[in-house]
């Protein structure tokens, strides 16, 4: 059974270093608020183009990290930076860092182009001209399983989505880890109270040594700040503890050996089942606050190159996410049919007992293959394209490192 | 049909409804099958009590300890906020029982 799906093959995106992408978008990034308006103009109708950017004036190394990570991502062709032209994030900088993936990308000032509409007038016609480019000129390869990259995080969790949702994504990632592809899971918030039942599922002595690390910083975190990764809809939905979340959310992993972690905008070292910590890191500003919505943890999946992104909630939520098409899943099937123009996948039919959990994990990856193979989903096809991130700071050794050459 | 309940490990002194249940027979699925008197109307996705938890015992789900009783909890009760604290977490023991809105920061509120 599980050959058919190792072996289903679509055409994707190859990309100069190598990774394969299931969309071919133009990105238009902002580098400051101040340009946020203008860069969202230029992309206003436009096909194809998604926007990102930083609203911050004084730049971080995190943030650009992020960006750049995105920018150089598998389904991304080519980039517009879009800058006002006194903040300290340079769009030049993230122009030329494109180029030399590869991409073509331009950027400019809107001090030195004219006003709003002079500058949104300028984008769009450099817009046109890199999709038409990318898709003329980007050359075609097939994918099959094992090609993609996939991240998972939950939101919006109620009492279902440790039982069925979370779970159902859990079967899926073994299946995915099996055929040689790549699993990402985050919110080592959300891990917090399960220190040994984490350190039971690392594949190596590193593995478990950083698995150690990342647990121990993300406890410290949250002891500093007193928040711990629980909601109010949370405990209305039923959760009591951020241990039974914890849980609840660590099903989504699977079965599999974890394979190490990763931070933000750092690729898996190889394929397997990998932990990105999205927690900052302490220093001379504290911690600061690590991701304040579900949003931003999407950001941090996809910059790790993840080409699909899947959303597990309970109660329902209404986000997309650029870059990466967004796929929903509930194990709550009254959320499902009241939302059902945002819910991609009813996980709930397994609680009802209409589905087994490995046939849960199938179904769902006959649905990320269609999504891979171009069918839109449901987010993608509502046009939400929810982004968000901010200040903070991570050690990040070498942006390069792990990714495939 | 009657309301559900799943108890995810065969260990677990705790089971999720599935239904929403007013007070009288839950039927238990998962790890284990019976039936499961409520004491009390329990919303679909909190916790049952499967026996009686004395104050300061471990409550299991998953398999695992997700907090503490925090006070004596009989066979068929509703398990949450008010009954059931995080070994952890200090504030979730100040939210709201039903909405789990904060309590702690009415203040800023002005």
């Amino acid at each position: 059974m599980s050959d058919a799906l190792f072996s289903n093959s679509w055409s994707g995106f190859l990309r100069p270093d190598g990774r394969k992408g299931i969309r071919n978008l133009v990105l238009v990034i902002y580098t400051v608020e101040c340009a946020q308006h203008v860069s969202y103009a230029i992309a206003n109708g436009e096909e194809d183009t998604h926007v990102i950017g930083f609203p911050g004036c004084y730049d971080n190394a995190y943030a650009i990290r992020l960006m750049l990570a995105l920018a150089r991502h598998p389904n991304v062709g080519a980039v517009l930076s879009v800058g006002l032209g006194c903040e300290y994030t340079q769009p030049g900088k993230i122009a030329d860092a494109v180029r030399a993936s590869g991409r073509p990308a331009e950027w400019f000032f809107i001090q030195q182009a004219g006003g709003t509409r002079t500058s949104v007038a300028k984008g769009k016609e450099i817009v046109a001209r890199l999709r038409e480019q990318v898709r003329n000129e980007t050359p075609r390869v097939p994918m099959k399983l094992a090609d993609l990259t996939v991240g998972c995080e939950c939101g919006g969790s109620d009492g279902t989505s440790g039982l069925a949702g979370n779970p159902a994504v859990g079967a899926f990632f073994d299946l995915l880890v099996d055929a040689g592809g790549r699993a990402i899971f985050e919110e080592t918030v959300e891990m917090i109270g399960l220190r040994e039942h984490m350190l039971a599922r690392a594949a190596s002595l590193d593995a478990k040594q950083q698995l150690a690390a990342a647990y121990d910083k993300a406890e410290r975190y949250c002891r500093s700040v007193r928040q711990w990764s629980v909601s109010p809809g949370n405990f209305a939905g039923g959760l009591t503890t951020i241990e039974e979340k914890s849980l609840g959310a660590f099903a989504k992993s699977g079965t599999r050996p974890i394979q190490g972690v990763i931070r933000v905008a750092e690729q898996p070292r190889g394929p397997g089942l990998w932990i990105l910590d999205s927690v900052p890191d302490e220093h001379f500003m504290q911690f600061g606050y690590t991701n304040p919505n579900d949003t931003e943890g999407l950001m941090d999946l996809i910059s790790a190159g993840s080409q699909i992104v899947l959303f597990v909630t309970g109660r329902g939520s209404v986000i997309g996410s650029p870059v990466a098409p967004l796929i929903k899943i509930t194990g709550n099937s009254a959320t499902f049919r009241a939302m059902e123009e945002d819910m991609d996948f009813d996980a709930g039919r397994v609680l009802n007992g209409k589905l087994t959990l490995p046939q849960a994990g199938r179904e769902l990856a006959d649905l990320i293959l269609r999504v891979a193979g171009g069918e839109p989903s449901k987010p993608e096809a509502l046009g939400h394209r929810e982004y968000f991130i901010m200040y903070k700071h991570q050690e990040t050794p070498s942006l390069a490192a792990g990714c495939r050459a | 049909m009657k309301p559900r309940a799943f108890q995810i490990q065969p260990q677990d002194n705790v089971a999720t409804l599935i239904d929403d249940s007013p007070d009288g027979t839950i039927e238990l699925i998962g790890a284990n099958r019976g039936v499961i008197i409520a004491t009390e109307k329990i919303a679909r996705g909190h916790k049952v009590a499967l026996g009686d938890i004395a104050a300061n015992e471990a409550v299991v789900k998953f398999g695992v300890r997700i907090g503490y009783a925090t006070k004596p909890i009989t066979r068929g009760a509703w398990v949450h906020l008010h009954n059931l604290a995080s070994d952890l977490d200090d504030r979730s023991g100040t939210l709201d029982l039903h909405s789990g809105a904060p309590t702690d920061t009415a203040s800023a509120y002005v």
